[in-house]
């Protein structure tokens, strides 16, 4: 503790004085500090971002037919990214939009199913056993996403574990071959590699919750299912928002986890598109396209997000 | 209540178990007497050293790790002192200039890997076209994903410290950077510590980024080995170099973890747990 935090009427009057000095070689000083990670990110964060639209709307060389980024934005021609956005929206790439659509929000509404009891058992229940459980969940966070689905890989196998219990139990009379374009598999996976991401945002709002109003619900007659509903969940709802948006960001973006558990054209995402054309192909400017249409998809959805969280937090304040 | 509780629990440590168990399997595999990764025949250490397909031996696979390592220490040494610097001049320098830079700070932490990826492979082979692909671009793509990691660590602990240590220095008669050195840096030390280690380790997982970014067999990292040998009849080195990559990582992470508890003191190890849980995005 210093002099200033037990005479607070000292702390105005010294921030008065450094803001009058901030003017002389302090002021200077800060700006300077940012500059180089500032240029760092103009230089390898935003204009790689221009690269993606110089590429998209760039042209083709005529003889080589190899994509030529176009640096000025008076000469972006729009063909390509034109024709990308019909096939996205009713030719051949519809089918790989839908599909990402509906594995991502599969796999979401499973997270939250998975998720939920967990992030409310930790946040409620756990007592003194929180703090293991709490490493044991975020222990995911930093084994490698390739490792956990490598472990899977060997599990899944036509005579891996899974198949071995399953057959073990009648449940199944053959194996299932789960690792050669199976939709459900791929989905699972989803889930498996993100629902941790969901969980700490959910258990980060689910502990914040005033545990007054809970028994205020108790003792105004609400049972168990009524306070959850009515209380509980409706408090929660700002912590699934972020975890949705936290888990669904990375899944529109994977294409990882689809090679390795399936490889198969018929369960390919956007990101396997992407991944296709730009390290694969010779049409980047194809790939390039669909970055921008991807982007353009997430940012409509955080814009969506950030502007209902500051709706909700309007009333509070 | 009670009886919820008891439901509740049964399906947090069945989840618990259905997350970690397959790495379990896994991490065990690596130590299988034979190259099967399905069924087990007994206790060695072959995969990780002393035979000619073993972490310890094989070329590849030590190019693997030593490439994995080394790009996680500059990425470290770069990006750390990088975001401090920003940390510091983003809380302390209010102005509008200031504001917009702070805005792009947050991007990268939302913005989706393959994005990245991609604007930085796009800008690599057709503006920095000086730089190849490979093991510079991905150093320079991998601090460029780890500088805002270390800019929320750092200013988190600024807005706890406050400006009165500085103030007080400055009144007893420091220079701003006087100031800066003997006051604000050593203040912020277990910050820095804890975010140096989070980049360090963030940069060794990291598989999207440096796959878009590697040429040839020369920037092979660990991820980018783990994904390409899965479908081409893998030996429990595989899973050798996993457990060994595991390792790694949970070391750093231990110890980020230790010293963001030590300044905290009294405060619960729950703490510093959900402080590295919204950090390590």
């Amino acid at each position: 503790m210093t002099a200033l935090d037990q005479r607070p009427d000292l702390a105005p009057a010294a921030t008065d004085q450094r803001r009058r000095r901030a003017r002389g070689l302090g002021g200077a000083l800060w700006p300077l500090l940012a500059t180089p990670g500032t240029l760092w990110l103009l230089a390898f964060f935003v204009l790689p971002f221009y690269a993606i639209a110089a590429v998209a709307f760039g042209y083709r060389d005529p003889i080589f037919g190899s994509t030529v980024p176009e640096w000025d934005p008076r000469y972006w021609s729009f063909d390509v990214f034109l024709d990308v956005l019909n096939r996205s929206l009713f030719g051949d790439l519809r089918a790989v939009f839908l599909r990402t659509l509906v594995f991502v929000v599969v796999a979401l509404a499973l997270c939250m199913l998975a998720g939920y009891p967990v992030a409310y058992y930790l946040a409620r229940f756990a007592g003194r056993r929180r703090g293991l459980l709490l490493a044991l969940i975020l222990a995911p966070w930093w084994i490698n996403y390739l490792t956990r689905m490598l472990a899977w890989l060997s599990l899944l196998q036509d005579d891996g574990y899974v198949n071995k219990v399953l057959m073990a139990f009648n449940i199944v009379r053959a194996p299932v071959s789960w690792l050669s374009g199976n939709p459900y598999t791929v989905v699972l996976a989803l889930v498996y590699g993100y629902v941790p991401f969901f969980i700490v945002p959910l258990f980060a709002t689910l502990d914040r919750i005033d545990e007054r109003l809970l028994d205020a619900s108790h003792d105004l007659g609400s049972g168990r299912v009524g306070t959850f509903l009515r209380v509980t969940l409706p408090l929660s709802a700002p912590g699934l928002a972020t975890a949705t948006v936290v888990t669904a960001l990375p899944m529109f973006g994977d294409y990882y986890t689809n090679t390795l558990v399936s490889g198969s054209p018929t369960t390919s995402m956007i990101g396997n598109e992407i991944e296709l054309y730009l390290l694969g192909g010779s049409r980047k400017d194809v790939g390039a396209s669909l970055v921008l249409l991807l982007s353009a998809l997430l940012m409509a959805m955080m814009a969506y997000y950030l502007i209902s969280s500051l709706r909700s937090d309007r009333p509070a304040s | 209540m009670r009886r919820r509780g008891w439901v509740l629990a049964i399906v947090t440590w069945l989840y618990v178990g259905w997350s970690l168990l397959p790495v379990l399997v896994a991490i065990q595999f690596s130590f299988n007497d034979g190259r099967s990764r399905s069924s087990w025949q007994g206790f060695s250490t072959r995969w990780y050293w002393g035979t000619s397909g073993s972490v310890a031996e094989d070329p590849g696979l030590r190019l693997a790790l030593t490439n994995t390592v080394e790009l996680a220490l500059f990425t470290t040494l770069i990006a750390t002192p990088l975001g401090v610097a920003l940390a510091l001049g983003l809380v302390r320098w209010r102005g509008r200039t200031s504001r917009a830079a702070n805005g792009l700070m947050l991007l990268p932490l939302a913005t989706p890997e393959i994005v990245m990826g991609s604007a930085l492979f796009l800008v690599f082979t057709n503006l920095y076209t000086l730089i190849p692909l490979g093991r510079t671009a991905q150093l320079l793509g991998h601090v460029t994903f780890s500088v805002s990691y270390v800019v929320v660590i750092v200013r988190a602990r600024l807005a706890s410290v406050g400006e009165e240590y500085e103030t007080a220095a400055r009144d007893l008669g420091a220079s701003p950077v006087q100031a800066l050195r003997t006051v604000l840096l050593p203040l912020l030390t277990p910050a820095i510590v804890a975010g140096a280690l989070i980049v360090f380790a963030s940069s060794m997982d990291d598989f999207v980024i440096s796959a878009f970014l590697s040429s040839d067999a020369s920037s092979v990292t660990v991820p980018i080995r783990l994904y390409s040998s899965v479908r081409n009849a893998p030996t429990p080195a595989l899973n050798a170099l996993a457990t060994v990559l595991l390792l790694g990582s949970a070391i750093a992470l231990v110890l980020a973890w230790l010293v963001l508890r030590r300044r905290r003191g009294s405060v619960g190890s729950g703490d510093a747990l959900r402080e590295m849980a919204s950090i390590d995005m």
